[in-house]
């Protein structure tokens, strides 16, 4: 073993595994803490998370008992916290996508240490955000009208709705996720089936790992099966939240029908998704001893798209004001007035000092590089975007008729039902870094210098031992 | 390592290929089937209090529907008539009967026959009678021959699919508004064209959007 990593011979990259590890002692630390005996703090993190999942249940449930009449949405807002958690946590759910697809097909090999865990966050995060067209239906045992399913009633969902191809976007996405994740998975889940050492734990891993024997065989239809569904994945990128914009954008509500909605949700989704995967990242990193693997690297990396698509999302709010403007329209530009100066100006002046200020310091390298300034970085962000969506959904507060203006103010169940989200998102999380490798094994073996057929031309004294 | 599962396990995945979405489409049919109201509610012949016959007054004595259902061209609810008009006729005939016994107790007391009902839709279903007569609808597109029931019976299933049946295409459906009780009647062996009808005064254009029913 060499004692400090240098950079590639041929193409001068930063290792990305740094200090450098042998391939045995990545699957030791990947697998170590579903190995551990659980430490206390994961069992008081674990406690936290399920109160915050009773406090869904009880919210959801006195919904349902009482009907949505609990929450603040009104007429003229007949969309209130609903909408924008919903756009909010499938927005944060895109940073998977991206990280595993888009980035696997542009041969970013830096992705392999963190796709796995913002795979997963974007699963629990499209489970959080279906949550709510769930639950704002009022009444949820009815949810199987949004599919077209032969019935008595001779009725079909209504095809020309945005809100239904929300459902058939946000719901293929969720599955393609789960089989992309999944499929990832195999290879990971093997290794830890033939490593467990209780019943349980080989069965569980054992069913999960589909007989996966590590063959050659298996290995070449493993990676067309993950080609394939990444390029399956890209697309979704791109689609799922254009069609969350259409939400807006079908509307004729001024300050929603633009034609740059698609591109700048989009942006925006990338956005908060990686500000998520760095919050938590930031955290996991040090508390399981992965420090190794996502290195300061990675994680300056992800502040850099951050940035990039930071700066798309100010560009879009400048480009609709001035769009506004340019237009001649009345009611748009009175929107956009309205937005900065009228009732909520505080939640417009949150965004865009969150979403657009704040991650211009990512231009700094000392900035990028410190993780304490990074992680209020990437909460500010979804703070932010979480403004954005609630600047866009009051826009219903005042339209083009005066007399029929209106304000929204949430109640009670309206922050304790968007609390218990994170309830659920949290559960999740605690499970999976508990019973499922948080780094994808296989994967990081695979950008190690001795994966390079290469690596042994010259170097034997330097990299002996493995 | 021992091995941890046995070898049939082998053929699961494509036994649940196969399994799974047969799976989904039976219940699918399933449910079409045994929980449509064409299945649950169609043939419903409950036991009146009193065993009217509507087979021998509106069939043999041929007496018309609106004698006793009197609200029918003018109200949403076809009225069930109150005691004292089935007693316009028992007081004279059969008054002694022992299945009129109840009938005329109710005439005594006052107290309502306890009919029960057959035809029931749903509260958040607005029907009218009054539209669907002027319209051309007769009795018996819905209430199938009630001439010849000796007890009433559900005929139509009344479902939401069966009413936007006719409602998607009503012209097959209808008859001139001077055939509307006419049991018998049959459209389409008639030759009846609405279009051509002069005495139509609504146009032929039932609601197929939501709040036509649902308000």
């Amino acid at each position: 073993m060499v004692a400090q990593a240098h950079p590639e011979p041929l193409d001068r990259r930063v290792p990305l595994v740094d200090p450098p590890a042998t391939i045995q002692q990545i699957t030791e630390s990947v697998a170590a803490p579903m190995e551990w005996k659980a430490p206390l703090g994961w069992w008081l993190f674990l406690a936290g998370s399920l109160s915050c999942l009773g406090i869904w249940l009880g919210s959801v449930g006195y919904l349902f008992w009482t009907g949505t009449g609990v929450w603040g949405v009104n007429n003229p807002v007949g969309w209130g916290f609903d909408i924008v958690n919903f756009v909010w946590w499938v927005g944060i759910g895109h940073a998977g996508t991206l990280i595993s697809a888009v980035l696997f097909l542009f041969r970013q090999k830096w992705r392999t240490s963190i796709n796995r865990f913002s795979e997963a966050m974007t699963l629990f995060a499209v489970v959080c955000a279906l949550s709510f067209p769930t639950i704002h239906i009022g009444r949820a045992w009815l949810l199987y009208w949004v599919m077209p399913i032969p019935n008595q009633m001779a009725v079909w969902p209504n095809f020309r709705s945005p809100l239904l191809w929300d459902v058939f976007a946000v719901s293929v996405y969720g599955s393609v996720s789960a089989l992309f994740w999944f499929v990832g998975l195999i290879p990971d889940l093997a290794t830890m089936r033939d490593r467990a050492t209780k019943k349980w734990q080989q069965l569980f891993y054992g069913v999960l790992a589909l007989g996966w024997r590590s063959s050659h065989r298996h290995w070449q239809h493993y990676e067309v099966a993950y080609l394939l569904l990444a390029g399956l994945a890209t697309p979704l990128v791109l689609s799922v939240h254009s069609v969350v914009s259409f939400d807006f954008a079908v509307s004729q509500i001024p300050g929603w029908h633009t034609t740059i909605f698609p591109p700048y949700f989009v942006a925006g989704a990338i956005f908060s998704g990686f500000g998520m995967v760095m919050t938590l990242m930031i955290i996991a990193r040090s508390i399981f001893k992965l420090e190794h693997l996502v290195t300061r690297h990675h994680i300056e990396n992800m502040a850099k798209v951050t940035l990039l698509t930071g700066s798309l999302v100010g560009y879009a709010y400048a480009m609709e004001f001035f769009v506004a403007w340019y237009s001649g329209n009345p009611y748009e530009r009175f929107t956009f007035i309205n937005r900065m100066f009228g009732p909520y100006w505080w939640a417009y002046w949150s965004m865009i000092f969150c979403n657009v200020v704040v991650p211009q310091a990512l231009w700094f390298q000392s900035v990028r590089r410190n993780l304490g300034v990074l992680f209020v970085i990437s909460i500010l962000v979804n703070v932010g975007m979480w403004f954005e969506r609630y600047v866009i959904v009051l826009t219903l507060a005042r339209d083009t008729l005066p007399s029929s203006w209106g304000s929204y103010s949430p109640t009670i169940f309206d922050f304790s039902t968007y609390l218990g989200t994170f309830g659920i998102f949290f559960t999740f999380f605690t499970l999976f870094v508990r019973f499922l490798p948080m780094v994808a094994i296989a994967e990081v073996k695979a950008v190690l210098p001795e994966a390079n057929p290469h690596h042994d031309d010259g170097h034997h004294a330097a990299h002996g031992g493995h | 390592m021992s091995k941890l599962f046995p070898r049939w396990m082998n053929h699961l995945p494509t036994v649940l290929a196969v399994v799974g979405p047969l799976a989904g489409v039976g219940v699918v049919a399933a449910v079409n089937y045994w929980f449509s109201p064409k299945y649950t509610d169609v043939g419903y012949r409950p036991e009146q209090p009193v065993p009217f016959s509507h087979r021998l007054h509106a069939g043999e004595l041929g007496m018309d529907c609106r004698y006793c259902h009197n609200t029918v061209e003018r109200a949403a609810v076809a009225a069930i008539p109150p005691t004292n008009t089935c007693l316009n006729c028992h007081r004279y005939v059969k008054p002694d009967s022992e299945k009129l016994a109840l009938v005329r107790a109710s005439g005594e007391t006052g107290q309502s026959i306890p009919w029960v009902r057959v035809h029931q839709l749903p509260d958040y279903s607005y029907f009218s009678h009054d539209v669907h007569l002027s319209a051309g609808v007769g009795c018996a597109s819905c209430h199938g021959r009630i001439d010849q029931m000796e007890r009433v019976t559900l005929s139509q299933p009344l479902s939401m699919g069966w009413c936007l049946e006719c409602h998607r295409n009503p012209e097959p459906h209808l008859r001139p508004p001077s055939e509307i009780t006419n049991m018998a009647y049959e459209p389409r062996a008639a030759g009846y064209d609405p279009k051509a009808d002069p005495a139509r005064q609504r146009a032929l254009q039932p609601p197929e959007n939501c709040s036509g029913c649902h308000r």
